[in-house]
């Protein structure tokens, strides 16, 4: 957090001023180690197996914050007696299906839930084909929102007794023989953790791409949920899991998705098998109670804000203008499409994947296979110059004159040569002024959109075929001599408006009757009554600590998610020193706004057969979900199993110890000549990897390399390895080394220190390689090196499709690496080794 | 120079005893200094381009130029600071080696050539158009589907939340789906 995110970092340096204790689990010591109280070496790629221990540990001691844990969670839950867990079946949960390599789902279900023949299945399969996780997850797929249960929580079955069996064996001395933690270190963590959860204290965990980029991430996150939800850690001041996020507006190219399987606000795409109506598409996509139960206002009015006059009832308001999905239509999918000759064109938009995607050559063979390529950048990214100088190019495998690619190169304004929003890792949209005027040909990225779609419409014709988009709402003022578009009227069309054009101050506003257009349902309120709140900028100094006048955060400008825990189930704050949002007796209250019905006292209880957020008791905080409890178990909605799990990497030199399933037995693979693998357990490749980043730079380099200031501060790709790394293999520090997996090798400087330790696993060493990945052959930068993203094989997490970057193995061998045809070569002996 | 500048001069000042870390180091020069930012014809509100923390910045434009980019002391999140990179967007703005021309590499070629913006404005939405119609797909497997698998988009994560919509929203009504995003990846 001290290297990436530095201005950050102050709150938990403040923090620890304050008497907070801090611990940093990483596999590379940063800027972030030297400051903490304790700095844990791990393995990459074993951090289920410390977090399913941590949970042992409160388990087993029973030091679990009970009262919360038994009103706000899925504890007391019973599953499908037919459920089997990974004790059981030797690393599997039920329902695995050899042949394809996926779940049926179904036997996770709570008690009684389990769909007849006749419904489809949420989750599973089909599921995952469409990378459902990120929407389903959030939605809460379909579960009773009263499922049988047993509060003593005794009975076999429950979710409480499950998680105890699950966990039963991640022990202290399974982390020091998967993780490399030694015993003495983990209970203290252990310690630390639970003495400082409670009514009286909180703890936070953040994590970032370390924990996400894995065949197992989406579990990762998923394994911290369960533990702060047993410790009482959610929704509280102190408490959660923060992701940081590594981009200006990565939060918000999400919440409104350049995402292949979403619609704005986290609304499935819909799929061509599933999805003929829009009766049964919201049928299908999740429960009716909930706050996900309201869905059908938040579609309709998507589609009146994108088809305007043209959205009717009675043409199912254009959900047919919809494209449908038919699986995974991903960044590694369409990879491979531009490889087979599938993709024909492609714009590539402040983005970099000839440097920053897994397997760089993939990467490049399927850009010089493209009839043409539009890039936008600010400067001349490699993604850009690939024909001229990849990699490829030096060896033979690419010629310059053999590449038919049509290339466009479109210069970007920068972020003060442009208005409009980002949003931030804490979900808080902040608007930017335009400084001036972008200089020469450079211009938004929302001029280009914009004229490009005109152009297009001015271009189509009179069949269906053009129709969606001839029908497509597609007016915004001109402002200026370049006739931007004025993207403050983009954000009130993302806000909203009702029937009169008034702008819609709130979500609840929106109706399922196409009364009321809505671009993106959670962001409705930023522009409430006309007032661009994004742009509020009352100083810290004159606000509380909260500062709810300084952006605004999505939803309704919430703070803490889900705050309505931050209260005892009778409304009160759990203690003095904790409390944040309280029912005071006629309403909920505090110094946020409550994320919970205003005026829905404790004591309320859902009538029968009520819907959406009504079928929610006056106790239940956790409103997205269709029971509005904390999940513990997740019974639908995920693709590799209702409970975190350690299976290791993909490609790892260490035999799985908690089970027979070596890794993640749903995880994607891409099994094509382009991606080969190293094989797992390989004596060719002993050492584990793991990529990083450094203050001074930014991902692929685009936005640091070309900056003199910041080239100068970190100047040349290196590896960081341990003294008796270097020692065992000749390598020494500022000389070369060269790493190598199936794919392909790389060179790059050493940089030996006592940062990076061996670890010692039972007995056995294993080290480990640490490289940030900032530099390539171009960008326009003063400075360049080799990509080490080249490294890396697709291999994909099952729900969401993100590859395993985090950890893999490798060779390392001392000096330069071959040039030319060489360098294949060597990559063939060791394929073939 | 008037009378007695030998005595200002803060090397003589400094000889005589005075402490040089206060008074006696200021000089003429270094009194006429005004900071950067005084001078600034406008000062726009904004935000860093980095990470996603989100630290608040001032941008100080004089005579059509930044001159300078400084931490926002009022924002609750940074309180004025900024971190190197942060530091360091006034060159990311200006720095020389920024391109500021449309670039073009036609099929084979094995130099960039200039070509103006409207030109290839044109030339995209032409081939957005032919490609789509080539490559339009109205069934898959007997379902209907109304998109095209042949243009595909990958954005940045530095995008605003308006771009990205109006992206989403045009590439959606073309049947174009393969579109991602850093997010992902």
């Amino acid at each position: 957090m001290a290297e990436c995110h530095p201005v950050g970092y102050q709150w938990v340096m403040e923090a620890r001023a304050r008497g907070a204790k801090v611990f940093h689990i990483d596999p590379r010591f940063s800027r972030t180690s030297a400051t903490v109280d304790r700095y844990l070496a791990i393995r990459a790629g074993t951090d289920i197996v410390l977090l399913g221990a941590l949970i042992n540990y409160v388990l087993s001691n029973g030091l679990d914050f009970r009262e919360y844990v038994l009103a706000y969670t899925n504890a007391a839950t019973l599953v499908n007696r037919d459920f089997r867990d990974t004790e059981d079946l030797d690393g599997l949960f039920s329902g695995f299906d050899e042949e394809t390599g996926r779940y049926d789902p179904s036997t996770w279900a709570y008690e009684g839930d389990v769909p007849g023949e006749e419904e489809p299945v949420e989750g599973g399969e089909r599921h995952a084909e469409a990378a459902g996780s990120d929407s389903y997850g959030a939605r809460g797929a379909g579960a009773s929102a009263t499922p049988p249960s047993d509060p003593t929580l005794t009975d076999p079955r429950c979710v409480y007794q499950i998680l105890k069996r699950h966990y039963s064996r991640y022990t202290p001395e399974m982390v020091e023989e998967l993780c490399g933690i030694p015993p003495e270190l983990f209970l203290e963590l252990a310690e630390a953790v639970t003495a400082n959860s409670g009514r009286e204290r909180t703890t936070a965990w953040v994590y970032s791409v370390g924990w996400t980029q894995h065949s197992v991430g989406v579990q990762y996150i998923r394994a911290a949920a369960i533990l702060q939800l047993l410790l009482g850690n959610m929704g509280r001041p102190g408490g959660g899991i923060m992701a940081l996020r590594g981009h200006a507006s990565i939060q918000g190219s999400t919440d409104i998705p350049t995402l292949f399987n979403l619609l704005p606000g986290y609304i499935a795409m819909p799929h061509a098998h599933r999805h003929d109506s829009l009766d049964h598409y919201l049928e299908q996509e999740g429960a009716d109670t909930g706050w996900w139960g309201n869905r059908r206002a938040y579609v309709v009015s998507l589609l009146k804000a994108w088809w305007g006059d043209a959205a009717t009832e009675a043409n199912d308001y254009c959900f047919d203008y919809l494209p449908r999905l038919t699986g995974d239509h991903g960044h590694y999918a369409t990879v491979m499409g531009q490889i087979d000759g599938t993709v024909k064109g492609y714009f590539v938009v402040g983005e970099n994947p000839a440097v920053g995607s897994a397997n760089g050559k993939a990467q490049r063979l399927g850009l010089a296979n493209l009839d043409w390529l539009v890039v936008r950048d600010l400067m001349l990214v490699e993604t850009a110059t690939f024909w001229k100088d990849a990699p490829e190019i030096e060896t033979g495998e690419l010629r310059t004159e053999e590449i038919g690619t049509e290339v466009f190169f479109l210069p970007a304004a920068s972020h003060v040569e442009k208005e409009g929003t980002f949003t931030n890792t804490q979900r808080l949209l902040q608007w930017r002024e335009k400084a001036l005027d972008p200089p020469g040909d450079c211009r938004s990225d929302l001029w280009f959109y914009y004229h490009l779609g005109k152009r297009i419409r001015q271009r189509l014709g009179d069949d269906d075929i053009d129709r969606p988009a001839r029908e497509l709402t597609w007016d915004y003022p001109e402002i200026g001599a370049q006739r931007d578009p004025d993207a403050a009227a983009v954000l009130r069309e993302i806000n909203g408006t009702a029937a009169d054009g008034r702008l819609l101050a709130s979500l609840r506003e929106l109706k399922p009757d196409g009364s009321t257009s809505c671009g993106c349902w959670i962001y409705c309120g930023v522009y409430a009554d006309g007032v661009n709140m994004a742009a509020r900028r009352t100083p810290h100094t004159e606000q509380g600590p909260v500062a709810l006048e300084w952006g605004w955060a999505w939803p309704a400008n919430r703070r803490i998610l889900y705050n309505r825990a931050s209260a005892d189930p009778q409304g009160r704050p759990w203690s003095e020193r904790k409390k944040y949002v309280y029912w005071d007796g006629a309403k909920w209250t505090g110094p946020d706004v409550p994320d919970f019905e205003e005026d829905k006292a404790p004591d309320y209880r859902p009538p029968e057969g009520a819907k959406a957020e009504h079928a929610l008791a006056g106790t239940d905080p956790f409103i997205m979900q269709s029971d509005g409890r904390g999940w513990l178990y997740v019974p639908s909605g995920l693709s590799d199993g209702p409970l975190p799990t350690h299976y290791e990497p993909h490609e790892s030199p260490v035999r799985n110890a908690l089970y027979g399933q070596q890794a993640n037995p749903a995880r994607r693979t891409v099994d094509r000549p382009e991606n080969p693998y190293n094989p797992a357990l390989s004596p060719r490749f002993p050492y584990v990897y793991t990529t990083s980043r450094l203050t001074e730079h930014h991902t692929t380099g685009a936005m640091s390399r070309p900056l003199p200031y910041l080239a100068e501060l970190q100047p040349e790709a290196f590896c960081e390895v341990s003294r008796e790394m270097a020692e065992e293999l000749g390598l020494e520090n500022g000389a070369w080394a060269t790493i190598v997996t199936a794919r392909t090798a790389i060179e790059l400087r050493v940089l030996v220190t006592g940062r990076v330790r061996p670890l010692r696993l039972n007995g056995r060493t294993v080290h480990q390689v640490v490289m940030p990945y900032h530099w390539g052959y171009s960008s326009g930068g003063v400075i360049t090196g080799d990509i080490v993203n080249d490294l890396l094989p697709i291999v994909l997490d099952p729900n969401v499709y993100i590859q395993e970057s985090k950890a893999g193995t490798c060779d390392v061998l001392p000096g330069r690496r071959p040039r030319g045809s060489a360098l294949l070569d060597l990559i063939e002996r060791y394929r073939d080794g | 120079m008037g009378a007695g500048w030998l005595s200002r001069w803060p090397v003589i000042r400094q000889l005589k005893g005075e402490d040089g870390r206060g008074q006696a180091a200021r000089s003429a020069r270094t009194d006429a200094l005004r900071p950067r930012v005084e001078g600034a014809d406008t000062v726009a509100r904004s935000v860093c381009p980095y990470c996603a923390v989100g630290c608040g910045q001032l941008v100080y434009v004089k005579d059509g130029r930044v001159t300078q980019i400084e931490g926002d002391p009022g924002s609750p999140i940074s309180r004025g600071r900024l971190c190197p990179k942060g530091s360091a967007s006034k060159q990311l703005v200006t720095h020389p080696g920024r391109q500021t021309t449309v670039l073009y590499r036609r099929p084979h070629g094995t130099e960039w050539e200039p070509l103006d913006l409207e030109t290839a404005m044109d030339m995209i939405a032409d081939r957005v158009v032919r490609t789509r119609r080539e490559t339009w797909q109205q069934t898959h497997e007997g379902q209907e589907v109304r998109r095209t698998l042949g243009i595909a988009g990958l954005g940045g994560a530095t995008l605003d939340n308006e771009e990205n919509y109006l992206m989403k929203k045009l590439y959606t009504a073309l049947g174009a789906i393969q579109v991602e995003n850093q997010a992902r990846i």
